[in-house]
């Protein structure tokens, strides 16, 4: 079916125009000669690695899990070291792993804010449940954290301990319905990495952080919202 | 109009028109000599820019895989003259055995529009309009009615007394969209998404009037987008540079996602809102979501069966 605006701009052209198309098609099509005479499969760079997708998905035995690419679940480093605030005396800063005071010190099961503290982690905000430090932090272990029943758990697998009361919230990670991501969707062209739980909520207050708005289209929509047209000023733009 | 038996109507009148392009006809006689000059004048804008072999050029259904490959030739070529850029555009076709929905959930989007930053650099919009497929709107709570939302809200978001609906084309099941296209140059692809072949597209903008979720964008002038900043990852019925005078609209990134990968809005959004996949694959997390939240659809009333669901948790 021909198109609207090739007959509006031929009728309008009349035979002149009609014939100097025809010359410049003539000319284009000799342009593009070496492509039309070898008559190559369509293949570009890019088309072929969507063949690759295609074939590996179909070769695939039903229910496959070995070809399948991996998901990764981001992990933090390990174990928080906090900064000291002074330095030495070449300058320098310096920070510490918690069991280098935590060790000889002894845990105050009850605590449950820094206020109560007499030094370090002063400024620190509180803002998760009413539970105290030892909810969640190893009082036998510094460098490790505690789940509800006592065993230990690396600070790596963080999200271990967090799914103990967020189970829904667990639950939805697991079916890939919270949290961001990245990568495929389709594991058998390649890999998927996801957020851990402290990526994006910080354990000590978790309640996700507000933002403030960037980029806004400029388009019809995010105009005024009010249209007056009685007593508007003529607009034809409508 | 004394009839006693109910008359089935016509949903959309173009719908049930034998040939599309009378309807065409029909539609322009209608208008006197001056309203037609001044409806078509983008077509004739556009018309000035083609070029003779864009003229001579089938629909894309039409293409053979050796006309196809001049094309993309040709558009690839275009790209390096116009913009400066070293462009691939491939034609990427669905995966079969695939049907791609989407989902967002509206109880951690924030509307920060994050998503609507990465649609315009993804798929090369225009920069001086900072155009998107996708807009964020800040909805008062206890409605799902999108016309009640405001795209306008800047500053911290979210605040207390309201939810924040992205929306962007729907890929509906029964897009009327695809059914008002008088010359048939837009249409839905077996893994549900609605293309436009911007070479065929003359224009008109009844889909852009079609669309209950003002899902499509029409191309005022020609998208200025510096070379640097051109992603030259491409694909013929995706994001390309458009020509001038033809709409456009979201394809769930399918030079993306026709090759495995996550959309780009999905990857951006830092609220972790969105979640895309393969509604035919029974372990897909978009199917956990339709089996065990209650999701929403918008303007469900229409009929359109969007490929687009929203939920709160
Ligand atoms: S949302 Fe609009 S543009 Fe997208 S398929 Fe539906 S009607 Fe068409
Ligand atoms: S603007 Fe283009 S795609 Fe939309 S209805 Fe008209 S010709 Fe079809």
């Amino acid at each position: 079916m021909p198109r609207l605006a090739p007959l509006i701009l031929a009728g309008g052209l009349g035979l002149a125009g009609a014939t100097a198309l025809v010359v410049a098609w003539q000319s284009s099509s000799q342009a593009r000669s070496p492509d039309a005479t070898v008559s190559e499969p369509f293949a570009t760079g890019q088309s072929s690695e969507t063949t690759q997708v295609k074939n590996a998905s179909s070769a695939l035995p039903e229910g496959s899990a070995a070809e399948e690419y991996l998901v990764t679940v981001r992990r933090p480093a390990g174990p928080p070291r906090i900064t000291l605030a002074g330095t030495d005396p070449q300058g320098r800063t310096g920070s510490v792993a918690c069991s280098t005071c935590h060790s000889v010190r002894q845990p105050d099961l009850t605590n449950v804010s820094a206020a109560t503290l007499d030094e370090f982690h002063q400024g620190m905000a509180f803002n998760h449940g009413k539970i105290t430090c030892y909810a969640c932090h190893n009082p036998d272990d510094a460098d490790t954290l505690r789940l509800a029943d006592g065993s230990p758990v690396a600070y790596q697998d963080v999200m271990t301990l967090c799914s103990q009361c967020h189970g829904p919230q667990a639950t939805a990670f697991a079916h890939g319905a919270h949290g961001g991501m990245n990568g495929h969707w389709d594991l058998t062209s390649g890999p998927q990495t996801k957020n851990n739980c402290i990526d994006c909520h910080d354990p000590h207050a978790p309640n996700y952080p507000k933002m403030v708005v960037g980029f806004k289209p400029r388009d019809r929509f995010n105009e005024p919202a009010a249209h007056d047209h009685e007593g508007a000023a003529p607009h034809g733009d409508h | 109009m004394a009839t006693t038996e109910p008359k089935k109507l016509p949903t959309l009148p173009v719908i049930e028109n034998p040939t599309r392009r009378a309807a065409v006809k029909g539609g322009f006689a209608t208008l006197g000599a001056a309203a037609f000059v001044a409806a078509v004048s983008p077509l004739r804008q556009a018309a000035k820019t083609a070029t003779a072999a864009e003229f001579m050029q089938k629909h894309y259904a039409e293409l053979t895989p050796e006309q196809k490959a001049d094309v993309i030739a040709r558009l690839e070529a275009e790209a390096a003259e116009k913009y400066g850029a070293e462009v691939t555009i491939a034609d990427d076709r669905p995966i079969p055995g695939t049907k791609f929905v989407y989902a967002i959930n509206l109880s951690v989007c924030n509307g920060n529009g994050k998503c609507v930053e990465a649609c315009h650099k993804e798929n090369n919009h225009d920069r001086a309009t900072n155009q998107s497929y996708i807009r964020v709107l800040e909805m008062p709570k206890g409605t799902m009615d999108m016309e009640q939302g405001s795209t306008t809200y800047t500053g911290t978001v979210p605040k207390d007394d309201k939810f924040y609906l992205p929306v962007q084309c729907q890929q509906c099941d029964e897009p009327p969209c695809v059914d008002v296209c008088p010359v048939k140059a837009t249409w839905k692809e077996d893994d549900g998404i609605v293309v436009v072949d911007y070479n065929w597209c003359i224009g008109c903008r009844y889909c852009e009037a079609a669309c209950p979720y003002h899902a499509r964008r029409f191309n005022w002038k020609a998208p200025e987008v510096p070379a640097e900043e051109i992603n030259p990852d491409q694909s013929y019925l995706s994001n390309r540079v458009r020509p001038v005078g033809v709409v456009e609209k979201c394809t769930y990134c399918l030079h993306r996602t026709r090759r495995g990968k996550l959309p780009a809005c999905l990857e951006a959004c830092p609220t972790g809102a969105r979640v895309f996949g393969n509604i035919l694959d029974p372990e897909s997390s978009i199917r956990w979501i339709l089996e065990n939240k209650r999701v929403y659809i918008l303007k469900e009333e229409l009929g359109t069966k969007p490929a687009f669901f929203y939920f709160f948790d």
